[in-house]
């Protein structure tokens, strides 16, 4: 199970909206959640109410600042899953074969039953999407909750990510990405959606759509003047007296 | 290529769906329970709730390990230990509502001011009030006066209503928004999605706030106010569309009292507006030249009249606000921002408002009876919270703020501000605060409200208080939500007089909701020289163990959110949308698993065994059955009960008969009812014939209720001219320069007090506090998923400060104010104002709260920032320490903090070190992996 | 990456045991009896303790046999193969010695040749990860070559080869770390790149996804202080390597100088493999980085 597909039909993926994301993680909580009620072991967590609580996520919310060479800086809210990447190292990688890379829609996924828990897979993951839940002792990771999105039992509408459900700045976008016209490859397009770290090769499905540039509003920009003898008290009046002929 | 495994794409999600309303927060979201075998499993968002319409935030998804939290209390407890050791016995209902009731009964009978009665953020104030009021004391509010109330008020004097229950941005049409000073708010979710759906449109976003982050940091622009300075950047902002012209004058004379006049003689009427023998306000008629009243048929309002020295309301604010002193250039060191930028962005404000003006073809009546065709939209919205209301002047810089809407035309127009049901609502139609106690009887009125000038004030002859929390006195005239925070300290100094029993409920003030924890843990221990508790008996109602808990002689345990009757009511705090008027309810989706009850229901118990009226029958027997009983059956007026949906025989919308079905209907519906507000209805509200029909239909008014706006605050004159000697209300002598300066009925803006009392070379920083939009104050803490993420809180250190003391990652600091030191771990941030430094709010915890283990991060890294801050002002030497609040409401001033930095010896704990609090319910399990 | 004692046994000591197997195998002695017993006992030892030790590393031991099945992609599941087979292979050359006074020198040699693939195969687990890029270059194979053969050599006593390949280990490994040291920089991730934002400015960490720990910080996020590696790279280079030759120099034909000259070796090698992972740095690191 460790070859990867040559081809997948469709590459289902996640478009993230940086410019958007107010990184309020809400997306990982909902994760933990279905996830842990849901496909696999639940996500555990060890010492839970103590010193040093740690869970397995599936997703996380980063916070970065960015300066640029002459502007403010900005902050940016930068949540991180799997990519479901096309060349995925940590597939090939697997011994077991518990992970695999459906050959339909390109999701990345570890078959709980037949992972060892090597932790190799978590190795060969450039981005850190792999978790090893410390209870289950098995690879944990996003799903893409494939078991949402061909749910039956779930309204049409639900069968989409929890993740992508719950984000209230409607940041995260779901869809194929082999499909040109679909939203996330149209988002991907016109936003210049990047994709991370190339050079390792991995050719992540994701994409991240970039922040639009921030602080434009400079006082450089001639401001569009409104009736110009307005100046002081006595311009005012005048304008008042001006604006009410027009009424 | 080998088989690949084929995983069950379709598992049944859950046994059944249960739909009810969060309270992981204030927004009150609907919600998803789903259940596997009677127990909770999944919880998400509804998708047909008008507040949430199917999102969660990180709080919300949480609930699960919020109702499943180890520090859930189990049974009423009686203390044991000396206060704050969290020493209790478990004893039964009885007994428990025994005691409280004995502690009260002689109360009610000789003094019933003895009982303080405050609420923290609970939903049921219409509730507890009724309940404060039936048992006669005046002592009672919930705790907005340290919140919000600065920019409640200012919104209500001004528009009859302000930001988050009041109303929020036309989302939908929206091009240019700008927000000021907000973190996450209560209005969370929404502006969440609002903002997404700006940023889907592309619309611009300008942030003001020291500090970039979440909502903040999706900005397009950025200014980095210095904090307490946002009034004079609005009013250069208001400056800027005067010099420009850029005003909606059309706006302005139909829908404001910019065309008053203000009687400019000498005496007792100086600055109230002219008036005709009926009392109604002039206005000079450009077809006469001569007053004339407001609203006479024809008139022609001169907005900028100036009729024999008597001159309009919008001529005194040209000449206020077109001042050099205004100009741009003259604020920008201050503010921190550049005048260029400042001009660009009003600049902008005016060419958003004035060029891409909307129009939408909507015809509409106005109050004259004058037929519109289209409504105009100025697509400019503001949205501002804690950020300009939590300083000593934010009452007048909320005041600017909605000026500065109003004059762009943009308030209750598309694109702009717009009113969510019950709002908007003119401040005279509000209640009058009361507080005449009768022992025996019920208060003679509601304890809140908004006092239109002295003789509103709740003082005695001698001008000392008549409320514990001193709300409604000289000191701050318009404290229409109460003092929460003053309460502690005032009945620990017997000032105005001592009480016998606090009752609190739902309000950590041991903790993070209250100035200078230290001391209040101090005055809540302190015993006089008999060894009796300066404050002797304490009533507490939590539904966890928090610090509050320590504190307490008695707890009633609440049940979790998931587990009671509540009721969110459009009596209380409403969850309107400006297109539709709703309310909902909580219900128990599963019935608690210890001996805890819904603490409404538990106050309608101890009002029975007290005798209230209104809650017992004339045979003394029990009026409701339990709370859910009284949110059907109560009526506040003929028709008019808590809940608005399915009233009479269940097509009554906000009037009808109570209806024994309600609450199934509510169920039913998703646990929330919703009348839609006609089309040509929903804007213009104020003055919109249509509106004021339909509200009157729903039982918001009883009668039409139109208004216009105050652009010019006629009470706030009242005070001000007590204070020039007018009037038989006099107000102390050291206070008159105060309400001299700062109850202006123009708005102003004057240097926070902190500022210009502490001495800026020894505490050169502001420190500020911002929620966390993955926690909720201090419960947050006990879920196992929030507080990965938020276990622990540094101070964020601008880089200038960070270089310039050789911080590197991992160290720790001092930080002291005028009033404390704390030891803090300290982390870098850029983008981030160079005066200023900040953290996350309430993270953290006193050890052994909360059922965490007693080494936790919460208290060995984590750090409230409140011990620095005091309820009271630095002495200055005329013998009085002010209170350190807003003059006009009295709301805390948290944001005025100034303080400086040390380098620390590296390391934990942070401090001040609290010892360990007893935990009456254990610690929590060493491994959590959930499948229900 | 978080230097676990398990991994560290594992590849340490099932070097050692492959190595030596592989010059019982190719039969540069040929004990017999009891000698031989020993000797084969010694090596299938190490390599099995080495083995179990990495299973100490999982999370369901139980399922360890699936670990055979992936050699198509895997180099971990080629490794578990090759080492299997390596094992088979030698048995009967083992086994020929110890019972029977006779080699097998055909399956010996094959066994040789697999006991280097295996070690060579156990490198790669390592080499292959571009994520790690100090490990992903051809030093680390040839590092984990050279001492399993050093160990070969030492443990059989062949003194001029030992002499030889400690010289070579000891170049390799050097190499290693000068290299490495430049590794991560060459490949060009940085959180610029890792977060798409590099091309907007300078990008740092505000705040990390949770305050605690997690499993990513705790396995790929190891930082070990600059001058503890100075120092352990003297070490594992003294003891791994210098030290052993100096012995076997001044006491060729001394049983005692070659058992502690083994005994430094390994802890030598302990140490360079501490290094070796301690040192990695993955690009996950990249994404908490201030
Ligand atoms: N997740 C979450 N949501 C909450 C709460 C919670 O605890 N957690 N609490 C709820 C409650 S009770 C309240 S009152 C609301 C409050 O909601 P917010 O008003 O958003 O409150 P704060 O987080 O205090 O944020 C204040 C903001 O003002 C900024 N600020 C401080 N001083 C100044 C200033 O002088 N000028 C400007 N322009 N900005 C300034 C701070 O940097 C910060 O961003 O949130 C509610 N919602
Ligand atoms: N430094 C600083 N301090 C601040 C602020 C700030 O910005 N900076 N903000 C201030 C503001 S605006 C506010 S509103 C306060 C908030 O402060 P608090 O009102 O004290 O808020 P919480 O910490 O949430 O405490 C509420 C208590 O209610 C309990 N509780 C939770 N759910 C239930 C329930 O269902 N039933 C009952 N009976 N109890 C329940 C919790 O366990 C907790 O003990 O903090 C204030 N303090
Ligand atoms: S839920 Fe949406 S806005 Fe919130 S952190 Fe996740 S992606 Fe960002
Ligand atoms: S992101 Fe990591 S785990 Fe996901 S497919 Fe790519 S390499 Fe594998
Ligand atoms: S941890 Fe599991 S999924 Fe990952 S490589 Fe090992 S066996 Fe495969
Ligand atoms: S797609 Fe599903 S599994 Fe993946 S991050 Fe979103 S919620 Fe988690
Ligand atoms: S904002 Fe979050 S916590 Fe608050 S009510 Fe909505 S879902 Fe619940
Ligand atoms: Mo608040």
């Amino acid at each position: 199970m460790t070859s990867l597909p040559e081809q997948t039909e469709r590459k289902l993926g996640l478009a993230i909206d940086l410019d958007t994301c107010v990184g309020c993680h809400a997306c990982v909580i909902s994760c933990k959640g279905w996830n842990t009620e849901n496909y696999g072991a639940p996500l555990s967590d060890t010492d839970p109410y103590g010193k040093d609580p740690v869970g397995t996520f599936l997703n996380r919310v980063h916070a970065y600042e960015v300066t640029p060479q002459d502007n403010a800086p900005f902050t940016v809210h930068f949540p991180k899953s799997c990519l479901h990447c096309e060349d995925a190292p940590c597939v090939t990688v697997c011994p077991t074969g518990a992970s695999y890379k459906r050959t339909e829609d390109g999701i990345v996924l570890v078959n709980e039953d037949a992972c060892i828990g090597c932790g190799l897979c978590a190795w060969a993951c450039p981005y850190g999407a792999r978790e090893l839940d410390a209870l289950a002792g098995v690879m944990k990771k996003c799903t893409l909750c494939v078991d949402r999105i061909y749910n039956e039992t779930l309204p049409e509408e639900d069968r989409v990510p929890a993740c992508v459900r719950t984000c209230p700045a409607g940041a995260r976008h779901f869809g194929d990405f082999a499909d040109p016209d679909s939203t996330v490859s149209r988002l991907s397009r016109e936003r210049g959606g990047i994709e991370l770290m190339p050079e390792l090769g991995t050719r992540p499905v994701n994409r991240y759509l970039p922040p639009r540039p921030r602080d434009t509003l400079q006082g450089c920009a001639p401001a569009p003047q409104g009736d110009p003898s307005t100046e002081g008290l006595t311009g005012f009046l005048g304008w008042i007296d001006r604006t009410l002929s027009r009424f | 290529m080998p088989r690949q495994p084929a995983p069950d794409l379709s598992p049944r999600v859950s046994d059944e769906i249960r739909r009810t309303t969060c309270y992981m927060c204030a927004c009150r979201c609907g919600i998803n329970v789903h259940l596997k075998d009677g127990k909770v499993a999944y919880i998400e968002g509804n998708r047909d709730h008008p507040i949430n319409k199917g999102v969660l935030c990180a709080k919300g998804s949480a609930g699960i390990m919020q109702h499943l939290s180890p520090a859930r209390l189990r049974k009423p407890l009686k203390r044991v230990g000396p206060r704050g050791s969290g020493e209790f016995v478990e004893i039964s209902w009885d007994e428990a509502l025994n005691t409280a009731a004995a502690w009260l009964k002689p109360l009610r009978e000789t003094a019933p001011e003895k009982l303080a009665f405050f609420t923290g953020r609970d939903q049921s104030q219409s509730f507890t009030g009724w309940w404060a009021q039936s048992f006669g004391t005046p002592n009672y509010a919930a705790h907005g006066g340290f919140c919000s109330v600065n920019m409640a008020a200012a919104g209500i004097y001004t528009m009859g209503g302000a930001f988050w229950e009041f109303g929020q941005p036309d989302w939908d049409r929206t091009r240019l928004f700008m927000i000021f000073g907000v973190a996450e708010d209560h209005d969370s979710n929404p502006i969440k999605m609002g903002l997404g759906k700006l940023k889907a449109r592309g619309a611009r976003v300008i942030a003001v706030n020291p500090v970039r982050t979440g909502y903040n940091a999706v900005a397009d622009d950025w200014l980095a106010v210095t904090p307490g300075t946002d009034g004079l950047l609005i009013l250069a902002l208001i400056h800027e569309l005067f010099r420009l012209g850029r005003i909606d004058l059309d706006y302005l004379i139909r829908y404001t009292n910019a065309p008053y006049l203000v009687n400019a003689e000498e005496g007792a009427e100086k600055g109230l507006f002219l008036r005709d023998e009926t009392g109604t306000p002039l206005v000079l008629d450009r077809r006469t030249g001569q007053p004339a009243c407001w609203n006479a048929a024809g008139v022609q309002p001169d907005p900028a009249g100036d009729w024999n020295g008597h001159k309009t309301v919008l001529r005194l604010m040209a000449e206020r606000y077109l001042d050099p002193a205004h100009a741009p250039e003259a604020v920008a060191d201050r503010c921190g921002i550049p005048a260029d930028r400042i001009r660009a962005v009003a600049a902008e404000l005016a060419r958003v408002a004035f060029e891409e003006e909307i129009t939408l073809n909507q015809p509409w009546t106005d109050f004259r009876g004058q037929r519109h065709e289209t409504m105009i939209g100025r697509p400019v919205s503001f949205h501002a919270m804690r950020g300009i209301s939590a300083h000593s002047n934010g009452f007048q810089t909320c005041r600017a703020l909605h000026v500065l809407q109003i004059l762009l035309g943009s308030v209750e127009t598309p694109g702009g501000y717009r009113f969510k049901p019950p709002y908007p609502k003119a401040v005279e139609t509000h209640p009058k605060p009361h507080a005449g106690v009768t022992p025996g009887q019920p208060l003679d009125g509601p304890h809140l409200g908004y006092p239109l000038g002295p003789e509103h004030l709740l003082i005695n002859d001698d001008n000392s208080a008549r409320r514990i929390d001193k709300a409604f006195t000289w000191d701050n005239p318009m404290s229409a939500h109460g003092m929460m925070h003053m309460v502690i300290a005032n009945a620990h100094a017997g000032d105005p007089y001592k009480i016998d029993t606090l009752f609190l409920y739902m309000a950590n003030m041991a903790w993070n909701s209250t100035m200078n924890t230290s001391e209040v843990m101090q005055m809540l221990t302190d015993t006089d020289e008999s060894g009796t508790y300066v404050i002797p008996r304490i009533i507490y109602s939590d539904s966890y163990s928090s610090e509050m808990v320590a504190f307490a002689d008695l707890i009633l345990p609440d049940t979790t959110y998931l587990e009671r009757h509540d009721c969110i009511s459009i009596l209380d705090r409403p969850i309107g949308e400006p297109d539709s008027m709703n309310d909902a309810i909580r219900w128990p989706v599963v019935e608690p698993d210890r001996d805890v009850r819904g603490f409404q229901s538990v106050l309608l118990d101890l009002g029975v065994r007290l005798g209230l009226p209104g809650m017992v029958d004339d045979d003394g027997s029990a009026r409701y059955r339990d709370y859910a009983d009284y949110m059907v059956r109560h009526e506040r007026r003929p028709g008019i009960g808590p809940l608005a949906g399915w009233r009479g025989n269940g097509d009554g919308a906000g009037r009808g008969a109570p209806n024994p079905d309600q609450l199934e209907r509510y169920i039913d519906n998703g646990g929330f009812f919703t009348s839609h507000i006609p089309e040509g209805a929903q804007f213009f509200k104020p003055w919109n014939q249509g509106y004021q029909d339909w509200a009157v239909a729903r039982g918001l008014f009883d009668k039409p209720a139109p208004y216009i706006f105050s652009l010019y605050s006629e009470p706030l004159r009242r005070f001000q001219l007590a204070a020039e000697g007018y009037g038989d209300r006099q107000p102390p002598d050291r206070l008159r320069e105060r309400i001299k300066r700062t109850l202006d009925p123009l708005p102003i803006w004057y240097e926070p007090f902190e500022d210009a009392m502490v001495s800026q070379g020894d505490f050169p920083l502001h420190a500020l506090t911002q929620r966390p939009a993955a926690m909720y104050h201090s419960w947050g803490t006990q879920n196992a998923w929030l507080r990965q993420i938020h276990g622990m809180n540094p101070l964020y250190v601008p880089r200038k400060v960070w270089e310039q003391h050789g911080f590197a990652d991992g160290d720790w600091a001092w930080l002291t104010s005028a009033h404390g030191r704390i030891k803090v771990p300290v982390a870098r941030m850029d983008a981030l104002n160079d005066n200023t430094v900040w953290t996350w709010n309430a993270i953290g915890k006193r050890r052994g709260a909360w059922a965490l283990s007693p080494d936790a991060p919460e208290a060995e890294k984590g750090f409230l920032l409140n011990h620095l801050i005091s309820e009271l002002l630095p002495d200055r030497g005329d013998g009085h320490r002010w209170s350190n609040s807003d003059p006009v409401t009295g709301q805390a001033a948290w944001f005025d903090l100034r303080v400086r930095i040390e380098k620390a010896p590296p390391g934990p704990p942070s401090e001040p070190v609290h010892p360990a609090q007893v935990s009456p319910v254990g610690q929590g399990p060493t491994t959590l992996a959930r499948h229900s | 990456m978080h230097p676990a004692p398990s991994i560290i046994l594992f590849t340490t000591l099932s070097g050692l045991g492959f190595g030596l197997l592989a010059f019982l195998g190719a039969g540069v002695i040929l004990p017999t009896g009891l000698a031989a017993f020993l000797w084969f006992g010694l090596g299938y030892g190490l390599a099995l303790i080495g083995l179990a030790a990495s299973a100490f590393h999982l999370g369901h031991p139980e399922r360890a046999l699936r670990a055979f099945t992936q050699w198509r992609t895997s180099w971990l599941s080629r490794e578990a193969v090759l080492s299997a087979a390596a094992l088979l292979a030698i048995a009967p050359h083992a086994a020929g010695l110890v019972f029977w006074n006779t080699p097998v020198p055909v399956m010996g040699a094959i066994g040789a040749v697999l006991c280097g693939v295996t070690v060579f195969a156990t490198s790669m687990i390592y080499a292959q990860l571009k994520t790690v890029p100090r490990w992903n270059h051809w030093t680390t194979p040839l590092v984990f070559l050279l001492a399993a053969l050093t160990a070969g050599a030492l443990l059989t006593g062949s003194g001029y080869s030992a002499q030889m390949l400690l010289a070579w280990l000891a170049v390799a490994m050097v190499l290693h770390w000068i290299l490495g040291d430049g590794q991560f920089a060459r490949r060009g991730s940085t959180l610029g790149t890792a977060t798409g934002l590099g091309l907007m400015g300078r990008v740092r960490q505000l705040e990390p996804p949770h305050t605690g720990t997690n499993y990513l910080l705790t396995e790929m996020a190891y930082v070990v202080a600059r001058r503890h590696v100075r120092v352990l790279r003297v070490i594992a280079l003294a003891s791994g390597c210098v030290l052993p030759s100096v012995l076997l120099w001044s006491a060729p034909y001394s049983l005692l100088a070659l058992g502690i000259a083994v005994l430094l070796h390994l802890a030598g090698m302990l140490a360079q493999r501490w290094l070796f992972f301690a040192e990695a740095e993955h690009t996950v690191a990249l994404y908490y980085r201030g």
